[in-house]
């Protein structure tokens, strides 16, 4: 099952080579990686995706939290959550291809952030499926680049992950 | 307040420690950290041949005594040296701190002469690491590398240090903390009294118990505890390679080591036991043998500092997080309330029927039954080396080991009866460990007998380090138990390859053992007769302050038995012997 783990660790050098040292190490795979620095300057927050049946996933979890560099993490996929991932497209846009492409953009509910003759840049939010869906819209062969942040997620209501 | 250079806060440090050796070997990296020790250390450094000596030697001090082992190296090939020492600590979770040299900060990333990223490389192998990045931190993270290598599951922490750190004339003030606090690090401290209570009930309900403990039960000092419990229950006990001398080797209760080399009647036990109280332990593979078909009737009881080790393998039934010492204690005292209550618990009939089984099994197999080894030959058996060796230290010799068919032997046939004595790398399996290992424990111990338990494989791979034993005059003794083979893997070969030796014999080219010791000063002695083997091991124990490598001839065909069958085989499946099986 896929799961997203979200860990707050020590914003330290050589931190997040331990985490992902930790799934090649131990043969546990990694769908995304996200990390960046939260409100608070001493910590990270590490969003990672896996998939794996219970035993493994318990096993990562265990592991991820014995590492001295973690200092608290949550498996999102246990509750409700909002998921997000970013995706940037650039993709061929001439003649008529480009009305389309803008339809399609706004039923995705994205945005077109850059625009030249020949291409659009366009940048979509949402769940990884939505992404993946936008994708297969798109006429074959008319994306020239894509680049995704990799999945972050929240837990819905009042649970927070903090200190 | 004091003003001190980084190499002088290293040396105050590891002072305030109180580390009785650090154990190391200079190089550019380190040299002002080395004088800095030179100009004024309480604490006497071990000059080693070999930075992988170092380790060992420092890891085997910590096995022996309970405290953190120390080393020093440079950065580069200094460091990559100590990995392996590094690695057989991890995998026995062993407290060490290693400090290794970097080259200066600005260099890092450049190539630079004897740069290697140690943090990187050591990685998979130490419980935390840290570099330097401002000298004044020095005495912060030396405190929490000491803290985390000793606290909750032990390991080896790395400390490297970039040269420029250490500048004898850039002085900082120096206020050594006398603890740390880390939030994002602490180990758990008691275990869940529901769970405990929960194994409780379930210990007293056992009709075919076994407590099975590992190398946890000594890291955690609960030895004592272990038997009480084992003793008001009257259940019996296995141990692990790790764990042997956690339980007294010659108590009746005692049922000898388990696993792929492990006692029949241990193995028995375990397969058609109803609960098993795992302690300290880790279900390794080679405990096991196939997972499946791990004891397929037990209940088991987990109980383990490290959450990781817990139904990582083998699925627990009541899980106990917690530190082994605390957990037993609270269990011993739940377990006497209960049977207060109800005096009927345990049910005496039922452990008077499986103590006879186990009875039988012994009878049948046990290795401490009979010999199970040919004693009609002319040739001296590696048991009976191990025999005589136990006879003539009295069974209270700090014994370390190599890897291979010796070190099985040794496991099997010294009778353990108190923890820290039998030093030997379990986990990893590391060749070269004995000599320096032995080194590291008779400097902890120089009134103690320590002995070597090696073959003529493994002792080539730090042989070296009979150098170290001439300087720092440690008279350990060295039982090499000469089969002129790679023994273990031989018997592999001969088992599964058809007896096809590749490469596991060294022709004609082996050196005289005796000629090479007295050419480090040493005395050197070679037995070949059985009749001869007693007096000469009294002979080496007598010489108390001589380093004594006793070479002795052995049957070069002697397997090691039981053996589990593998693969797919089940814990009762074993070799006997070379034509017996039990399945
Ligand atoms: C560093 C290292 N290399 C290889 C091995 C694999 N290995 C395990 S036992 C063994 C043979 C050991 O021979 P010896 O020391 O003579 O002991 P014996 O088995 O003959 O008693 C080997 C090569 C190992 N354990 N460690
Ligand atoms: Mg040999």
């Amino acid at each position: 099952m896929r799961r997203i783990i979200s860990i707050l660790m020590e914003n330290e050098p050589g931190a997040l080579s331990r985490v992902v040292g930790l799934f090649s190490q131990r043969g546990y795979n990694i769908d995304t990686l996200n990390v960046a620095a939260t409100e608070d300057p001493t910590l990270s927050r590490l969003t990672v995706t896996t998939v794996g049946d219970d035993r493994v996933i318990e096993q990562i979890t265990k592991q991820l939290n014995k590492l001295v560099d973690v200092v608290k993490l949550v498996d999102l996929s246990e509750g409700t959550h909002v998921e997000r991932d970013l995706m940037l497209v650039k993709v061929r846009a001439e003649g008529s291809a480009r009305d389309e492409i803008r339809r399609i953009t706004e039923i995705f509910r994205g945005h077109i952030v850059d625009v030249g003759p020949q291409v659009f840049t366009i940048q979509l939010t949402g769940a990884a499926e939505k992404l993946d869906a936008f994708l297969v819209a798109m006429e074959e062969g008319s994306i020239l680049e894509v680049v995704r942040s990799g999945v972050v997620g929240i837990s819905r209501g009042e649970k927070v992950l903090r200190l | 307040m004091e003003m001190l250079s980084g190499g002088e806060m290293i040396a105050r440090a590891i002072e305030l420690e109180n580390v009785e050796y650090i154990f190391g070997y200079p190089g550019g990296a380190v040299l002002h950290i080395y004088d800095a020790l030179f100009k004024g250390c309480k604490v006497p450094h071990v000059l080693v041949r070999h930075e992988q000596a170092a380790t060992h030697a420092a890891d085997a001090y910590a096995r022996a005594t309970g405290k953190p082992g120390v080393v020093l190296v440079t950065s580069g090939p200094g460091a990559t040296n100590a990995i392996t020492g590094i690695a057989t600590a991890y995998m026995d979770s062993i407290p060490m701190v290693i400090f290794s040299g970097q080259v200066m900060s600005h260099l890092i990333g450049e190539d630079a002469f004897q740069e290697t990223d140690m943090l990187g490389i050591s990685r998979p192998v130490v419980k935390h690491s840290f570099q330097v990045r401002h000298a004044e931190e020095l005495p912060l993270i030396i405190k929490k590398a000491f803290h985390i290598a000793t606290s909750g599951r032990p390991g080896p922490v790395v400390i490297d240090i970039p040269k420029d750190m250490t500048k004898p004339d850039e002085k900082f003030p120096f206020k050594y903390p006398s603890s740390v606090d880390m939030r994002s690090y602490s180990p758990i401290q008691r275990g869940h009294a529901g769970q405990i209570k929960k194994a409780a009930k379930l210990l007293l309900s056992a009709k075919r118990p076994v407590i099975y403990s590992g190398g946890g039960v000594i890291l955690g000092g609960a030895s004592d505890l272990l038997t009480q419990l084992a003793r008001e229950l009257n259940f019996p006990v296995t141990n692990t390679l790790m764990g042997l001398g956690a339980y007294p080797g010659t108590d009746r209760q005692f049922l000898g080591m388990l696993g792929m080399h492990g006692f029949y009647e241990a193995n028995m036990a375990m397969h058609h036991s109803d609960v098993i109280l795992a302690v300290g332990a880790r279900f390794d593979d080679r405990v096991t043998n196939t997972v499946s078909k791990f004891c397929p009737g037990a209940k088991i009881v987990h109980i383990d500092i490290d959450p990781t080790s817990i139904s990582k393998t083998v699925n627990a039934d009541v899980p106990i997080v917690g530190p082994v010492q605390t957990v037993l204690a609270d269990l011993l005292t739940q377990v006497k309330a209960l049977r207060k209550k109800d005096k009927a618990l345990p049910d005496a009939q039922a452990l008077d029927r499986w103590w006879r089984q186990i009875d039988d099994w012994r009878d049948k197999h046990g290795l401490w039954t009979a010999d199970r080894f040919s004693t009609d030959g002319e040739q001296i058996m590696p048991q009976q080396v191990i025999q005589s060796l136990y006879r003539v230290t009295k069974g209270d010799a700090y014994v370390t080991s190599d890897v291979g068919q010796h070190q099985m032997f040794a496991a099997q046939y010294y009778k353990f009866d108190k923890p820290h004595r039998w030093i030997n790398s379990g986990g990893l399996g590391t060749m070269g460990f004995g000599l320096p290992a032995a080194m590291g424990v008779k400097l902890a111990y120089p009134d103690a007998d320590v002995a070597c338990v090696t073959g003529e494989g493994s002792i080539q791979m730090n042989i070296q380090e009979l150098s170290t034993c001439t300087q720092y005059n440690t008279p350990i003794k060295i039982i090499n138990l000469r089969n002129n083979y790679l023994g273990m893997v031989k018997q592999w070969q001969d088992m599964q390859y058809e007896g096809r030796h590749a490469m596991s014999t060294y022709e004609d080219s082996l050196p005289d053992f005796v000629k090479l010791v007295e050419a480090y000063g040493h005395v050197g002695m070679q037995v070949t007769k059985l009749e001869d083997l007693d007096a000469a091991m009294e002979k080496a124990f007598a010489m108390k302050d001589k380093l004594v490598f006793l070479d002795i001839f052995i049957d070069p065909t002697e397997h090691v038995y039981p053996m589990h069958i593998a693969p797919n085989g089940s814990m009762k499946d074993m070799w006997i012997n070379k034509h017996e099986r039990t399945s």
